[in-house]
């Protein structure tokens, strides 16, 4: 394989079992011998790195943004930057001679600088989060996007993560829930997305919201039904009208929540469960290829 | 007063909570603030009485009869939006962060802003009060204030009908919409699970909470799920003075309830998550 297949494991819904998934694909990856990353995309609530017993960083990467500092000296309170500033992250009141900026609202996109005549604004770096490496074998790692508690967007930090684990067999992204920004930057990245759902009412609303967001920037996408045998059979009437692929079902069972909810993977315990997701890697590359052949 | 639910770690059962608590109380206004995944309403049918579009930004596109191709568009976006492909100069809307700068600084002036229009904000009766909710679009941004309206629409139609509690259930995680929603409440319940990644979300969640000083109060759901992880979690709550409100068994009638459109309050008040409920979180409303 000389190009890297990306997959994204994703779900509108929050807690369906993305990471289940993910950390599982990868276990049963890094037996085929493939140069495997794992990517935890999910940057304000990580949690790929505790099923790997391992707390040895072997790169920390910190992220910045480019933020603005307003000299008030050479500030003519002229104004431009507040109206360049699409995101309200300036505070100005010109009857005061008042301005200051709300590094909250800041998006760092520079629009205020380009306005500024008079030289008074400047830039500085100012801290969004963290990428950990752990190399895990030879030919296995895991990237983790982290950001600091209060930081409002994990976007720059979750395109960093993605971006320094390129170079894989197979790159494997575990997404972060909803349908917003942080998702759409994960799955846009991805050659075959899956999505991870349960058969519950709240499940399939999200689901089809994750459908709609995937079709709409063309990213061909499969569905892992998990928790089956609870809530009802709605979810399977959908994937069958839209003619989406159900590349797999996890059965609700007491006794695997427990393994998985102490830290432990599933497909690195039980022999079953290591040929069930090495399976479904092979349904994804097969959908995959069925979904490229009607492009 | 205005009591926020939140978890961190998705699907911990912050929703099915969220209706509990609000068939408790019977008459309240319930805002449903996870607009990229709203739920709720699902479970409420609420009969809708205002709709409102919301813009949640622009996405910069490009006139190619006027484009020269010039590229300074590319040296300004800082999203890494703007690609030169086969000696044309593209923008990808999903990178776009509706900045306008291209715009700006286009000598042609052939990039035009375009509005994202397709997010809605909604308000409406339900049996038991007020609802309001916003439905995000999917792929747009912007979601933390879309939150925003939501609670000031809320807080709104609260004054006018003398409702005296506000019932927020928030999104996952602890990124924009989250801080949107908790964001000056009065109180936060955090709805977590006895799962390792239950224990760190936890954490990332308090610590939020704190850094905005808020009074907090922590619900194990599912707790019998992993007898060890549970200890592990009431052992955090004791260490960081974190008040230990209740701890709800596993109870697949929460499911059943949910699929039924109903709150298990409801579909089975007798049962064990049921009564654990109306025992420990009534003295929260």
């Amino acid at each position: 394989m000389d190009k890297q297949f990306s997959i994204a494991v994703a779900s509108g819904k929050g807690g369906t079992g993305k990471t289940f998934v993910s950390v599982n694909l990868f276990h049963a990856l890094e037996q085929t011998g493939l140069r495997v990353h794992l990517v935890d995309c999910d940057a304000e609530a990580p949690n790929d790195k505790m099923f790997f017993k391992t707390d040895l960083v072997d790169n920390k990467k910190e992220i910045f943004q480019q933020v603005p500092v307003i000299n008030l000296q050479a500030c003519t309170f002229c104004g431009r930057c507040y109206e360049y500033c699409r995101y309200n992250a300036l505070f100005f009141v010109p009857e005061l001679r008042k301005i200051s900026v709300l590094y909250d609202f800041c998006h760092g996109c520079g629009a205020c600088l380009v306005a500024c005549n008079d030289g008074a604004i400047t830039e500085r770096d100012d801290l969004l989060g963290e990428v950990n490496t752990f190399v895990l074998s030879q030919n296995t790692a895991l990237f983790e996007s982290r950001i600091k508690v209060g930081v409002h967007s994990s976007v720059p930090v979750l395109k960093a993560a993605i971006q320094q684990a390129a170079g894989a067999d197979v790159l494997l992204m575990d997404a972060p829930p909803g349908t917003s920004c942080p998702f759409v930057q994960t799955v846009a990245r991805a050659d075959y997305t899956v999505l991870v759902t349960e058969p519950t009412p709240f499940g399939l609303s999200d689901l089809k919201q994750s459908v709609q967001t995937l079709s709409s920037i063309g990213i061909p996408c499969g569905v892992v039904v998990n928790k089956a045998g609870l809530g009802n059979r709605e979810v399977y009437r959908y994937l069958e009208e839209e003619h989406i692929p159900l590349l797999m079902e996890i059965p609700f069972d007491k006794e695997l929540a427990a393994m998985y909810s102490g830290g432990k993977i599933p497909a690195a315990e039980i022999p079953v469960w290591k040929d069930r997701f090495t399976g479904l890697y092979h349904q994804i590359k097969e959908q995959y290829g069925i979904s490229s052949r009607q492009r | 007063m205005e009591l926020a639910v939140v978890s961190g770690k998705g699907g911990t059962g912050k929703s099915s909570i969220t209706a509990a608590l609000a068939v408790m109380k019977q008459k309240l206004l319930l805002a449903d603030c996870d607009v990229d995944a709203a739920n709720l309403y699902l479970l409420f049918q609420p009969e809708k009485t205002l709709e409102q579009v919301y813009v949640s930004g622009h996405t910069a596109i490009i006139d190619k009869d006027s484009c020269t191709n010039c590229g300074l568009c590319m040296d300004y976006c800082r999203f890494d939006a703007i690609h030169l492909t086969e000696e044309e100069v593209q923008i990808s809307g999903i990178s776009c962060e509706g900045c306008f700068l291209c715009s700006r600084i286009c000598p042609e002036q052939a990039i035009r802003m375009e509005p994202e229009d397709r997010s809605r904000l909604y308000a409406g009766n339900f049996r038991y009060g007020k609802m309001v909710y916003g439905r995000l679009f999917p792929g747009e941004e912007n979601s933390g204030r879309l939150v925003n309206l939501v609670r000031q629409q809320a807080r709104d139609i609260a004054r006018k009908n003398e409702l005296d509690l506000i019932l927020l259930d928030g999104p996952p995680g602890i990124g924009c919409p989250v801080i949107s929603t908790i964001t000056g409440v009065d109180k936060v319940l955090i709805v977590t699970e006895p799962s390792v990644s239950g224990l760190h979300d936890l954490q990332r969640i308090h610590e939020l909470c704190r850094h905005f000083g808020l009074s907090q109060t922590v619900v194990i759901n599912k707790h019998d799920l992993n007898p060890d992880m549970c200890t592990e979690i009431e052992r955090y709550c004791r260490e960081q003075g974190l008040k230990l409100q209740a701890k709800i068994p596993f109870d697949p009638q929460m499911v059943e309830a949910m699929v039924k459109g109903q709150s298990i309050l409801e579909y089975a008040p007798e049962s064990p998550a049921a009564l654990c409920i109306k025992n420990h979180l009534e003295e929260l409303l």
